[in-house]
């Protein structure tokens, strides 16, 4: 129906992750927005529980697939669930959280079902049918505004943090098995395992103070004046992404979506620019300090205090005021 | 093996972004453009597998005349030829038009393996190999940090990377779409050998009626996404800006991190 709006919910064992729930919120908004009120869908194997559970939201129904073919997550199986379902009722917006699950199949279910595909949104404005959507481009530099155009459903995935966790409207919902045929489904990818990344982890979540370094410090052996910094603060030194993809620093010090979620009390960032899968990771930290040359990056914005300027002037000054006012 | 390898090429993001007049875009006159990061990866696996297997790489790029400096690129550090979507058609298109365009021309040949980056730098919808191999019909697995051949190059054993630092494992048979994530390998850089074997090398060009599409099916005319507009970020909060030199703006901040946020 035209106004109809699905969310699909992502767990780990029948936990409801954060961002699901975060997507129900953005959902129920949604439906609001277009008259009407959201369905859930919940995929997985002995799920029970974790439905009743989204149950107690305001819903017009919470459909649960059981089978065990969705035990493990594979795009085959949740594809071969969704499709057919998707396609027969014709929702306006099926809901998805953007995690990296998510992104693994939502991309082949539209093209498979010949829906639009509106990937990692932050927010929606309008009314009705009209309605712009905001998602980051270049790295989170810029915000785009999206319209959607055309006819059929559309499916939708949320950022993480885009939409309070704690802003789902309480309710009550009936719980209804979702009947799916996944004899036809051909497993498309066979799971081995899962493993840890790191080996020698180093637990960045217990440091009090991180400084954390981006691709902006130009080089492995460009690192002198980070590791005097964090020397002198007592910090821990953390990573974004393409340091560790360099080999400037192990995996293990990686902070961000793919990495360590930390909250510190103390996060020093310099030469991180602030794409949003590094904010994820460290914008709890209670005090956060940009370093960085360019006055336009995104990471000021999370920042309580900023320089700008070059890091290999910057930070050998700081470390020098930090010996000076410890004495 | 023979394996297509597909980039796109994207703004550097540390050059200094304007917005073009009409808002909806980026000012791209004086703009300098790089291989999309993981891309770059995507082609350094290929080309390993390719030597490792005695097989050659074929690149692919949708986009304007520009795209032709990163294909040449791609030959010069070992790809065997290159073919370019070039129409003004194609421009402008979601994941869903931009892949429907790369698998028609993917299947005008017969390839064992496609790679493609996990996500584009510039507009990031990271769909577009998911939807590649849906019309090709093959397994796919997004943001790819391990392949190992198995059985005889006629499957992979593809480590997938997952949120908080676990790995799905996994084993697909060939031919798939692996859609590979930024880290997995060291990308090599061009040799003067391989510059100049490269301008040899030969790039097709493809327009949609060579594809069998049409133009209405490509592009911005294919796509349901519509960019109206896009914006630098409104400042948060703010962060306070810390001014004067090295020394004395570090000198200020610390000060304030004592006496203000007292985490000193
Ligand atoms: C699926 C996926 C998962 C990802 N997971 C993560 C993750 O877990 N963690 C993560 O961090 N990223 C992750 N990324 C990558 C992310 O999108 C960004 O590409 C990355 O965070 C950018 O790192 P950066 O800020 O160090 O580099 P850039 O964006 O290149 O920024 C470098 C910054 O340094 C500044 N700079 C340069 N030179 C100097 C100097 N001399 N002094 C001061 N400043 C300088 C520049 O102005 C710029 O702002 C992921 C991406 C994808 C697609």
């Amino acid at each position: 129906m035209a106004n109809e709006v699905w969310v699909v919910l992502q767990h780990r064992e029948g936990q409801i992750s954060r961002i699901s729930w975060e997507t129900v919120g953005a959902a129920q908004k949604l439906a609001a927005t277009l008259g009407s009120k959201a369905e859930a869908v919940l995929l997985g194997s002995g799920v029970g529980l974790a439905a009743a559970e989204v149950a107690k939201s305001d819903l017009a129904a919470v459909h649960v697939a059981d089978h065990d073919a969705l035990r493990a997550y594979t795009p085959g199986a949740y594809i071969g669930a969704l499709a057919s379902t998707i396609q027969s009722a014709a929702p306006a917006f099926v809901v998805f959280p953007h995690t990296y699950q998510t992104v693994d199949y939502m991309a082949r279910l539209a093209q498979a079902v010949g829906a639009g595909l509106l990937p990692q949104v932050t927010a929606f404005q309008g009314e009705g049918g009209d309605l712009l959507w905001t998602r980051p481009v270049m790295s989170g530099k810029l915000q785009a505004k999206v319209r959607v155009k055309g006819e059929g459903t559309v499916l939708v995935s949320v950022q993480s943090g885009a939409f309070p966790a704690d802003g789902v409207v309480r309710g009550e919902a009936p719980v209804k098995p979702l009947e799916v045929d996944l004899a036809a489904v051909k497993p498309d990818r066979e799971i081995l395992g899962y493993e840890e990344v790191g080996g020698d982890t180093v637990d960045l979540t217990k440091a009090e103070i991180i400084v954390a370094v981006g691709r902006g410090v130009g080089g492995a052996d460009k690192m002198a004046p980070v590791e005097a910094l964090a020397k002198a603060l007592g910090a821990e030194i953390g990573a974004s992404r393409p340091v560790i993809d360099n080999g400037w620093l192990p995996r293990d010090r990686q902070i961000g979506s793919s990495g360590q979620t930390v909250a510190p009390k103390l996060y020093v960032a310099a030469g991180i620019s602030g794409a949003i899968q590094h904010l994820v990771g460290m914008k709890g930290s209670s005090v956060i300090v940009a370093i960085n040359k360019d006055p336009g990056a995104p990471i000021f914005t999370v920042a309580d205090y900023g320089i700008v300027g070059d890091l290999h002037e910057v930070l050998p000054a700081l470390t020098e005021a930090v010996r000076a006012a410890k004495g | 093996m023979k394996i297509a390898v597909c980039i796109k090429q994207v703004p550097n993001t540390e050059a200094r972004l304007r917005v073009r007049r009409d808002g909806r875009w980026l000012e791209e006159e004086d703009l300098p453009f790089i291989i999309n990061e993981s891309d770059e990866y995507a082609l350094e696996e290929g080309l390993r597998i390719a030597e490792k297997t005695g097989g050659e790489v074929v690149v692919f790029s949708l986009g304007p005349d520009r795209v032709r400096e990163a294909l040449r690129k791609a030959l010069a550090v070992g790809a065997a030829r290159a073919v370019h979507l070039a129409d003004p058609a194609f421009a402008g298109g979601d994941a869903l038009a931009t892949g429907r365009a790369l698998a028609a021309a993917l299947k005008r040949d017969s390839f064992d393996l496609v790679l493609t980056g996990s996500q584009s730098d510039d507009v990031g919808y990271g769909g577009t190999g998911s939807v590649v191999a849906g019309h090709l019909g093959w397994p796919h697995v997004w943001l790819v940090m391990g392949v190992e051949l198995e059985e005889g190059n006629r499957a992979a054993k593809v480590t997938r990377e997952m949120e908080s630092g676990v790995n799905e494992v996994s084993r697909v048979q060939l031919p798939a779409v692996l859609e590979i994530q930024a880290g997995l390998n060291h990308p090599r850089y061009a040799s003067l050998k391989g510059i100049m074997a490269a301008k040899k090398k030969e790039i097709a060009t493809a327009t949609p009626a060579d594809l069998g599409l049409d133009a209405a099916q490509v592009g911005e005319a294919g796509s349901r996404l519509e960019i109206v507009s896009v914006a630098f970020p409104a400042s948060g909060k703010g962060a306070q800006i810390l001014q004067g030199d090295a020394k004395a703006a570090a000198t200020a901040l610390v000060e304030k991190l004592q006496k203000e946020a007292r985490v000193l």
